[in-house]
């Protein structure tokens, strides 16, 4: 059985910069993919493309984006729009400005279901108010008729996923959609993520940085940097044995009580260096902070080689040599 | 609508509040009408010619002139409060009167130009901003600055020996035939042949300004989350542009008219003059040559009543377009 959604080797190219490339990444139904990445490492920019929502000046250089046997990236604009907020749909990072502040909820949340469903004026409002309500947002009937400013922001993101999740799509997209948000607000739209997901067996993209998410919410786990999958494997595994030193390194850098780790015992660890040090770089873009780096490290792009079924890495190095000092990350709540 | 007894209670305040408002305006221009030197019946006797010490005496003691400044304010004001403007003494007809039969002409042309600079300029500003950068924006965009640049009495005159002289397809002047007892339909299409020419040539200048205010606002929402949000549920480039971006960017638009509007209204003076069009511009600027304070003093209260509903009016219509602004 082919996946839900199957990137082949996309390339994402600016006239003067190609911040991401030959990213390849498979989603299944009813599948949470957690793709990770710092500021800068190009994984919104995968999320948009996808879509072909890129900005103005970007294109995709090259690659395939399957999804139903049909290729995205080269998809005709009229069934782009088709597919776009019906079978695919997106969640975007910052609901304070991704919802339009001079239509009500309703009818933004009504104009999807009209375009993809051809629902009446009248059906379609009556659809908002259920979806306002699938969404777990109280007294649905007055809320509809409310205007972004005067919902919070954890509504806001909720108003978001009833848009998303209007025409029940087969994959959902989230762009960060718990960034601006407060971190008690984030495990709810999170959860509600998560259940829609289940109940409407959708695939599900998640886009993050935050490896707390991350932990308790993906099935698998693909880690950007610089433009370029590092590494993927199944959640479990990569927290317990992370192969790439960048992974292990974020894997670091994350707070966890278990290990007794508090302010007042130390600093946290870090990634020394900054992802601006990656430009460039013939060989692998993390070598300049990489602390296993070698010379050959520096001549060329090291491969992403398949481990095990679903197990990829892209760093010769930890790769020849098993984890030695094995990163036990457990979940940061 | 939601606001609407939010609105009432606004519009009912502003008028209220808008009294001691007018009331400032009269006294403020009637002493700075008086600024200026002489009075109508120094005109009246100096284009008679041969006007005499006494005549000219008699001519101020019947309009009053001679009285004190403070009295002649206190008579006009009385008058006001009695709604009447007062008579001027050059037409020798009552103020309320003479504005009466200009104003219809100054409104159509104002309605007819704003009217059309609006449709004009936004729509030739959405095709801008939806080629921002391409031959099609780069062309209107030297289009409009032309427009913007060409005075309109120049403008007036070139219609003229175009659609007038050359062509013959329209009046070169005035409101209507002059005699020709029309009735109906055939009188509004009569009117509307000679509105043509002044109404174009008053829109052009505001064509542009809108055209480009449009375009600059478009821009600047299309680069907005909410856009891409909008095109990622799959809606067309055209409802994306109409219901998404234009609708966010008329905001500034409705301000801009509506300051228009309020100036129009003694602002058409030279396209007036152009077409010898009966329309206000021209009156108060005969009135500034005679000295009919009392016909200037009216038209200016006139304008100030315009200005403070306008305003409301615009108030009104935003918090309609954008629900983040209250009506107040």
């Amino acid at each position: 059985m082919s996946a839900l959604l199957d990137v082949r080797g996309l390339s994402i190219a600016f006239p003067k910069a190609t911040p991401v490339r030959d990213v390849s990444l498979t989603v299944e139904a009813g599948e949470t993919v957690a793709l990770v990445g710092e500021s800068g490492s190009g994984k919104s920019l995968t999320a948009l493309a996808l879509l072909r929502l890129l900005p103005e000046r970007a294109r995709i250089a090259s690659g395939e984006v399957l999804f139903g046997g049909r290729d995205l990236a080269r998809l005709g604009d009229r069934e782009l729009r088709d597919v776009r907020g019906r079978d695919i749909a997106m969640v975007f990072q910052e609901p304070m400005t991704a919802l339009n502040p001079v239509l009500s909820v309703g009818d933004q949340i009504a104009e999807v279901v009209r375009l993809h469903q051809g629902l009446s004026r009248g059906a379609a409002r009556a659809r908002a108010v259920e979806l306002l309500d699938l969404v777990r947002i109280p007294e649905p009937q007055r809320r509809v008729a409310e205007y972004p400013h005067e919902l919070s922001g954890g509504m806001r993101q909720r108003v978001m996923i009833a848009i998303a999740v209007a025409c029940s799509p087969r994959l959902l997209i989230a762009d960060e959609p718990t960034t601006a948000l407060d971190v008690t607000i984030q495990a709810q739209v999170l959860d509600l993520l998560d259940a829609l997901r289940r109940d409407l067996s959708m695939g599900l993209l998640l886009i993050t940085h935050d490896l707390g998410v991350v932990a308790e919410w993906a099935d698998r786990v693909a880690v950007m940097y610089a433009g370029r999958k590092v590494e993927e494997a199944p959640f479990e595994v990569l927290f317990a044995t992370p192969l790439h030193p960048y992974t292990r390194g974020l894997l670091a850098a994350s707070p966890r009580l278990e290990a007794g780790q508090h302010c007042s015992v130390g600093p946290l660890n870090e990634i020394r260096g900054s992802i601006a040090s990656a430009a460039g770089e013939k060989g692998c873009a993390f070598a300049p902070r990489c602390p296993l780096a070698r010379a050959a490290c520096r001549i060329a792009v090291p491969d992403l080689v398949s481990i095990a079924p679903g197990r990829l890495s892209a760093c010769p190095v930890t790769t020849a040599a098993p984890v030695s000092e094995a990163c036990h990350a457990a979940p940061v709540g | 609508m939601r606001q609407l007894p939010r609105i009432l209670t606004a519009v009912r305040r502003t008028a209220l509040q808008s009294v001691p408002t007018i009331v400032g305006i009269v006294i403020l221009n009637f002493f700075l009408l008086r600024l200026a030197p002489g009075d109508a019946a120094d005109v009246l006797a100096g284009e008679a010619g041969a006007a005499t010490e006494e005549t000219l005496a008699a001519l101020k003691a019947k309009f009053g002139f001679d009285l004190p400044v403070l009295q002649q304010l206190g008579t006009y004001l009385w008058n006001l409060a009695h709604f009447s403007l007062g008579i001027s003494p050059r037409y020798n007809q009552p103020v309320a009167e003479l504005i009466a039969e200009r104003l219809p002409n100054t409104l159509s042309l104002m309605g007819a130009a704003l009217g059309f600079a609006l449709l004009t300029g936004i729509a030739l500003g959405a095709v801008m901003a939806s080629f921002a950068g391409r031959v099609p924006d780069k062309v209107l965009s030297v289009l409009s600055l032309l427009f913007y640049s060409i005075p309109s009495f120049w403008i007036g005159l070139m219609l003229i020996v175009l659609f007038a002289v050359k062509l013959g397809w329209l009046p070169s002047g005035g409101a209507e035939t002059i005699g020709a007892g029309f009735s109906g339909g055939e009188m509004l299409l009569d009117r509307a042949r000679y509105l043509v020419l002044p109404a174009f040539s008053l829109a052009l200048f505001y064509v542009a300004i809108y055209a480009r205010l449009t375009r600059g606002e478009m821009l600047e929402v299309k680069a907005q989350d909410h856009v891409r949000t909008a095109r990622a549920k799959g809606l067309s480039p055209f409802a994306v542009a109409t219901r998404h971006v234009l609708r966010n960017a008329l905001i500034p638009v409705t301000t801009m008219a509506g300051i228009h509007l309020a100036g129009l209204l003694g602002g058409a003076v030279v396209v007036e003059t152009v077409y010898s069009w009966p329309g206000l511009g021209r009156l108060a600027y005969e009135a500034v040559l005679g000295r009919d304070f009392h016909v200037l003093l009216g038209i200016l209260l006139l304008s100030s009543l315009l200005v403070v509903a306008i305003n409301a009016a615009i108030d009104i219509l935003q918090a309609a377009l954008d629900p983040r602004i209250e009506v107040r």
